[in-house]
């Protein structure tokens, strides 16, 4: 590793792995470092083993779970939509070739203490009983607009400019209630919370979008819900990003320390681990390897549970359910996925299912998840940890340190495709453009 | 074992796993993902490049954008395509991705035979994919560069040297580090106690020169036999890399960029 590189990467989770496969592409000459054993940080699946290592102390996993390594799982557990930017990075760097992904059996909603499927469609959602007879007319109006809004045409506007009208007003121009506002608003464009309410309304009619075309192609492919994930867990997309840098020359050493971050006057110069130091214009990295230069912005509250059934009601290999604030009298909404041998993340005849939230009061995290809990059914094993969320306190144009956000609680990868884009922008001082990978 | 492979009655002999499309069976080939493992600068990626293109280079430079290579075998009336797998590079400071061998159906592990080191190599990563693969996966373990010592068992060395500096780093997957280990070209490891260590673990064995071509074809051909065709066509129905894999509809995702599976049919596939 003494040696000179355009950019060092400290981590291997999916933002660092994206980043180090993109500007390998592009021609960078690229050193991926990692302090752990394995690759993807935070984003890893781990087996029953390391899970029990992690959070058990070493405890040996029971023998009833079966073998250690059938379980991959999750330590942030997300979904991709088909028509989310990180699907048409897969797509556009051909690296989807190294994945295999299924589709997710069923989307669901809590409301009033039940559970209902989330109509995948605008069609469907007139139809469901999620949205009140009186409201039926109103939803369909306000889609239709969606459909037909073009940016540049103005007819097609009704008076709105979603680029400075807030959400709130564009539901209160089409007459939108709160429980229709709360179905639009968190089962399709997945916010977590209702502060999206007084921001412009753009980038949530985005969502809706995005929401609506990933669930149209799930109808022509017959599949139930618009969510789909890879087979062996979401620890296989960081690993297949870093296959597609090494594939273009990155250098990955992962059991890496890293001592020292080398700046000189205020600017980065390289990375020493041991008596070794390699030295770059750039360098990226996770929060973890930069605890000075990175603020607290939040905590996370995550859950796994192993079940030895489906969540009862939902009933089905795979499964996402929403539990809306209002419904839970939170402030955020709580997110449960349920994963099971359909994915090849587990054994068969084992169901994992994960609890994610903003953590809002300092009391047992398990208090602020119990009405997930209770709605997963009977739990065999549960474990229940608090991250913490980072983001940096620099961007890096002065010092040419580039440090990722950590990954919070959303049940997609739109935020971290986000980072992805604003820190390759901040890098390279061009916008992220993808092209497909014709070069031989 | 297949039904193909009880019969052992392949479609020709020495060629047969160069052939092209066959003639009669219209059946889709079955696709075969084959990784290629070892200690770095073993010879890999001449392996492949020998068994794919039929040509080695000398002092070759780790390839550069290519995922894997593909080659077409016919065995009886089923045609096998193979995806070679490299290893890009990753195991040079042992960061190879799981995800890269977990779900191959067979593995080629490679080590140098002028090197004693790089079988002890290879005697970890078959512990590793006999943790982590596919219970089933078929395992050759090739001892390669036999084109080394070949002057030395045959004839008085000659003008050993000369060729030495040439051939040692012929087979590189990676530039540094290697000069020394292949300059003197004694055979480190015999070829009866690599192949008895292969038979106790259940493994092909083979001695191969991908500079002259020895025994590459063969290593191929000998995993395409051991294969369980059934088995890996059915579960190649159930789940394809690249496709979205829902219950009856396999939606090929790379048919929403303008990128086709076509280019990556034959040679470089990028």
């Amino acid at each position: 590793m003494d040696e000179e590189y355009d950019v060092i990467i400290l981590g291997t989770g999916l933002t660092e792995c994206m980043l180090s496969g993109i500007l390998a592409v592009e021609g960078k000459k690229v050193l991926h470092m990692d302090r752990n054993d394995f690759y993807g940080g935070e984003s890893a699946s781990v087996n029953l083993a390391q899970l029990y290592e992690r959070f058990r102390n070493g405890a040996k996993p029971p023998a009833q779970f079966g073998r250690e390594r059938d379980y991959y799982i999750d330590l942030i557990p997300k979904f991709l939509m088909t028509g989310e930017g990180l699907v048409k990075v897969l797509v556009y760097t051909n690296v989807m070739r190294y994945l295999t992904f299924g589709s997710i059996a069923t989307s669901m909603v809590y409301n009033g203490g039940k559970i209902y499927k989330v109509p995948s469609t605008p069609t469907e959602a007139l139809m469901s009983s999620l949205v009140g007879i009186l409201q039926k007319n109103k939803a369909r109006s306000f889609f239709s607009y969606l459909q037909e809004w073009r940016e540049n045409d103005a007819a097609t506007h009704q008076g709105l400019d979603l680029n400075r009208n807030t959400m709130s007003e564009v539901y209160a121009h089409f007459g939108l209630n709160e429980d229709t506002q709360e179905f639009i608003g968190h089962a399709m464009a997945l916010h977590l919370d209702d502060k999206y309410k007084t921001q412009p309304a753009r980038a949530t009619c985005d969502r809706i979008i995005m929401y609506a075309n990933s669930a149209a192609r799930a109808m022509e492919d017959k599949r139930n819900s618009p969510y789909i994930y890879p087979h062996y867990g979401l620890g296989d997309l960081p690993q297949a990003f870093a296959r597609l840098s090494a594939v273009y020359a990155g250098t990955f050493m992962l059991d890496t320390p890293v001592d020292e971050i080398i700046s000189d006057q205020g600017v980065f110069v390289g990375v020493r681990s041991g008596e070794q130091t390699a030295r770059a214009k750039q360098v990226i990295g996770d929060p973890s390897y930069f605890p000075d230069r990175v603020r607290k912005t939040g905590r996370v509250i995550r859950a796994l549970c192993i079940l030895r059934q489906p969540i009862p009601k939902a009933d089905a290999q795979s499964a996402q359910i929403i539990l809306p604030q209002r419904q839970t009298g939170r402030e955020h909404d709580i997110y449960v996925t349920c994963l099971s041998k359909a994915q090849e993340v587990c054994p068969d005849g084992v169901y994992l299912a994960s609890i994610s939230t903003i953590a809002e009061t300092n009391n047992a995290p398990e208090s602020e998840i119990g009405a997930a809990l209770k709605l997963v059914g009977d739990i065999v094993e549960k474990f229940v940890w608090v991250s913490d969320v980072f983001e940096p306190t620099g961007d890096g144009t002065k010092d040419n340190v580039f440090i990722s956000r950590s990954y919070d609680a959303t049940s997609h990868f739109e935020t971290v495709y986000d980072d992805v884009k604003d820190m390759y922008r901040r890098i390279t001082g061009n916008e992220l453009v993808l092209k497909n990978r014709n070069e031989n | 074992m297949s039904q193909q492979n009880s019969s052992g009655n392949r479609d020709g002999s020495a060629g047969a796993a160069n052939t092209g499309p066959p003639h009669s069976a219209p059946a889709k080939p079955i696709q075969i993902k084959v990784v290629l493992l070892g200690d770095a600068a073993v010879g890999k990626s001449s392996l492949v490049l020998r068994f794919v293109n039929d040509e080695f280079q000398e002092n070759k430079e780790p390839t550069i954008g290519a995922a894997f290579l593909t080659q077409k075998v016919r065995l009886d009336d089923t045609v096998l395509k193979l995806d070679l797998w490299d290893t890009a590079g990753q195991e040079r400071f042992h960061s190879l991705a799981p995800m890269y061998y977990r779900n191959a159906q067979a593995a080629v592990v490679v080590y140098d035979i002028t090197r004693a080191q790089s079988l002890d190599r290879a005697k970890s990563w078959i512990k590793e994919l006999q943790r982590q693969a596919k219970p089933n996966i078929v395992i050759a373990l090739v001892g390669n560069k036999l084109d080394l010592v070949a002057d030395q068992e045959n004839e008085e060395a000659e003008d050993a040297d000369a060729d030495a500096d040439a051939d040692a780093d012929a087979d590189a997957d990676t530039d540094a580090e290697h000069t020394t280990a292949t300059e003197g070209k004694e055979r480190q490891v015999q070829t009866s106690t690599a192949r008895a260590y292969a038979e106790e673990s259940g493994l092909l064995f083979l001695e191969t020169s991908a500079k002259t071509g020895e025994g590459v074809v063969e290593t191929f051909t000998e995993i395409a036999k051991k294969l369980d065709l059934n088995q890996i066509a059915s579960n190649n129905q159930a789940a394809r890399p690249g496709q979205l894999n829902s219950g009856s509809a396999n939606v090929n995702f790379l048919s929403e960029g303008s990128q086709s599976e076509q280019r990556n049919t034959d040679g470089c596939a990028c």
